[in-house]
C-alpha cells in the first residue's frame, strides 16, 4: 500500500477513535445522571481533554497531509471532511460534560422523577453518532440520510420533555430550579444530534461532492 | 473574442501514426480567453491533441488525420488552408526552452521581419511589447543584443512566449512549458498565463496536475488516445464524475 493510503487509513482510525470516545462520553454522562453516579460524572470531566487532544491531533495531520500530499478528489474530500467533523465530535464531547457537571448538579438533590425521555434521547443520539461515523468509513450508503432523519425524533422528544416539566413546575414552583436543569441536559442532547447531523452532511459531500447542508430536501440518495 | 465563444470545436477527431490510432473521437471545445488544461498519463494522446490544433503533427510524414477541427468556425483540416497563416495565430511553445541561436532582439523580431515589417522603430516596438508582455523586458532591456542562449531557462522561455506573441495570435498552446523550470520561474510563467489569457486563449498540456489545478479553467483528462472526462477544472479536481480521472489525480493509477 502506499504512504498516502496508509496516512489516510490511520486519519480514519484516528477519527474513528475520537468518535468511540466521544460515545462513551456521551453515554457516561447520561448514565452518571440516570443512575445518579456523580463519581462517572467527574470522569467524563477529567476525560475531556483527551477528546480536545486528539481532535487538535487530528487538525494537525490533515493540514500536513494537505502541504505534503497536495490531495485531489475524494481524499481532498476525505481530509476536509475529517477536519469539520472533528470540529463537531469535540463539541459533542463539550456537551457531555455539560450534561455531566448537570448530573452533579442534580444528584445532590432529590429525583424529581423517573428519566424516561432523557434515556431515549441518548439512545438515539449515540446510535446517530455511531452511524454517522460508520458511514465516514464504509462510504456512500442509506446511513448518512437515516442519521439526519432521526435528528427530527430527538427534537420531538426535546419538546415533549420540555412539556411535561413544564407541566410539573406550574403544579409547584419549587421545584422549577431541578426542571430547568432537566430541560438543560435535553438541549443538550438535542445540541449533540445537531452535531450528528453535521457530521452526517459532511459524510453525503465526502461520498458525493455534494453539498446538502442548509438544504431542507434531502433528495437523490 | 466575446466572452463564452468557442475558439475551436474538434469534432470526431482521430490522428494515426500509421495504423497506430494515437488520438481517437475527440469532440472537444476550447472557450475564448480561458486556460483549457490537457492531462493524462504518458501516451494518452494530449501531445498528439494539442499539436493537431496548429497542424504541427503535420510534419511527422505518417501521421494523419479524420474529423474536423474548427478554428473560429472555419476546418484547419480543410486543403485551403493556408497552415503558416494558421500556425502565426496559433502559436506553440515547447517544453524545452528553444531561441533561435540569435540576440535576444533578434529572436522576437525575426516573426515580424519576415512577415514583412521594415522599420526599426515599428521592430523595436514589437520587440519591447512582446517582452513586456511576457514579463521579461525588466531583466532583458539592458542586454537586448547579448545571445538569447545567454539567458536563464525561464527567460529563455518567457523569450520564447515573447517570439510568439510578437506574432500577434489568438491562441497559444504549450506543451509541458515549465517541467524543464525550477518553482519560481514555474510560478512566473504561469502568472504569465494567467496574465496572457485575458488577450489570448491557451491550451496547455502538462504532466503537473497542481498546475492544471491552479491555472486553467477547464481540464480534459485523456486516456489511452479517448478524451475521459472534461469539465470546470475545480469540479475535475474536487469531484470528478469519471473513475479513471478519479484514478489517475489521486495518484492511483492503474
Amino acid at each position: 500500500m502506499a504512504i498516502f493510503d496508509e496516512e489516510l487509513n490511520a486519519l480514519r482510525e484516528n477519527v474513528l477513535k475520537l468518535g468511540s470516545m466521544v460515545e462513551d462520553a456521551i453515554r457516561d454522562s447520561v448514565r452518571s445522571l440516570v443512575e445518579r453516579d456523580s463519581d462517572l460524572a467527574k470522569e467524563v470531566i477529567k476525560r475531556d481533554h483527551l477528546i480536545n487532544a486528539l481532535e487538535v491531533k487530528i487538525d494537525e495531520e490533515c493540514v500536513r497531509l494537505i502541504a505534503i500530499r497536495q490531495p485531489m478528489a475524494r481524499d481532498l474530500r476525505l481530509i476536509t471532511t475529517a477536519m469539520k467533523i472533528t470540529t463537531d465530535l469535540e463539541r459533542m464531547g463539550d456537551l457531555a460534560v455539560n450534561i455531566a457537571e448537570r448530573a452533579i448538579e442534580l444528584n445532590e438533590e432529590p429525583l424529581l422523577k423517573p428519566f424516561v425521555n432523557i434515556p431515549k434521547m441518548a439512545d438515539i443520539t449515540q446510535g446517530m453518532v455511531r452511524d454517522a461515523l460508520d458511514a465516514f468509513v464504509t462510504g456512500c450508503s442509506v446511513l448518512p440520510y437515516e442519521v439526519i432523519k432521526k435528528d427530527d425524533e430527538v427534537d420531538d422528544l426535546t419538546v415533549r420533555n420540555f412539556e411535561e416539566l413544564l407541566a410539573l413546575m406550574i403544579q409547584d414552583p419549587k421545584i422549577i430550579p431541578l426542571a430547568v436543569k432537566r430541560t438543560y441536559v435535553a438541549k443538550y442532547l438535542e445540541r449533540i444530534a445537531d452535531h450528528a447531523t453535521n457530521i452526517a452532511e459532511m459524510i453525503i459531500y465526502m461520498c458525493k461532492g455534494k453539498m446538502i447542508r442548509h438544504t431542507s430536501i434531502i433528495e437523490d440518495k | 473574442m466575446v466572452d463564452g465563444e468557442k475558439i475551436f470545436e474538434i469534432r470526431d477527431f482521430c490522428v494515426y501514426y500509421g495504423d497506430f490510432k494515437a488520438v481517437s473521437n475527440i469532440n472537444l471545445d476550447i472557450e475564448a480567453n480561458k486556460i483549457t488544461a490537457i492531462i493524462g498519463p504518458s501516451g494518452c494522446g494530449k501531445s498528439t491533441l494539442l499539436r493537431a490544433l496548429n497542424r504541427m503533427n503535420d510534419l511527422i510524414i505518417i501521421s494523419r488525420t479524420e474529423g474536423k477541427i474548427l478554428f473560429k468556425g472555419v476546418d484547419i483540416y480543410d486543403k485551403n488552408t493556408d497552415v503558416i497563416e494558421l500556425r502565426k495565430k496559433v502559436g506553440m511553445v515547447f517544453q524545452k526552452p528553444n531561441p533561435f541561436p540569435s540576440s535576444v532582439y533578434e529572436n522576437v523580431a525575426y516573426g515580424p521581419r519576415i512577415r514583412g515589417v521594415k522599420k526599426k522603430s515599428k521592430l523595436d516596438e514589437i520587440v519591447e511589447n512582446a517582452l513586456i508582455r511576457a514579463d521579461l523586458w525588466k531583466e532583458v532591456s539592458d542586454k537586448l543584443h547579448e545571445s538569447g542562449l545567454s539567458l536563464s531557462g525561464g527567460q529563455m522561455q518567457r523569450l520564447c512566449i515573447a517570439r510568439s506573441l510578437a506574432q500577434e495570435p489568438e491562441v497559444l498552446l504549450f506543451d509541458e512549458p515549465t517541467s524543464a523550470l525550477d518553482p519560481i520561474s514555474t510560478s512566473n510563467i504561469e502568472n504569465l498565463l494567467q496574465e496572457l489569457q485575458k488577450a489570448i486563449t491557451i491550451v496547455i498540456v502538462t504532466h503537473n496536475m497542481q498546475q492544471a489545478a491552479r491555472i486553467s479553467d477547464y481540464t480534459a483528462f485523456m486516456y489511452l488516445g479517448e478524451l475521459i472526462e472534461f469539465g470546470d477544472t475545480d469540479t475535475i479536481f474536487v469531484n470528478p464524475l469519471n473513475k479513471l480521472t478519479e484514478e489517475y489525480i489521486t495518484g492511483r493509477f492503474g
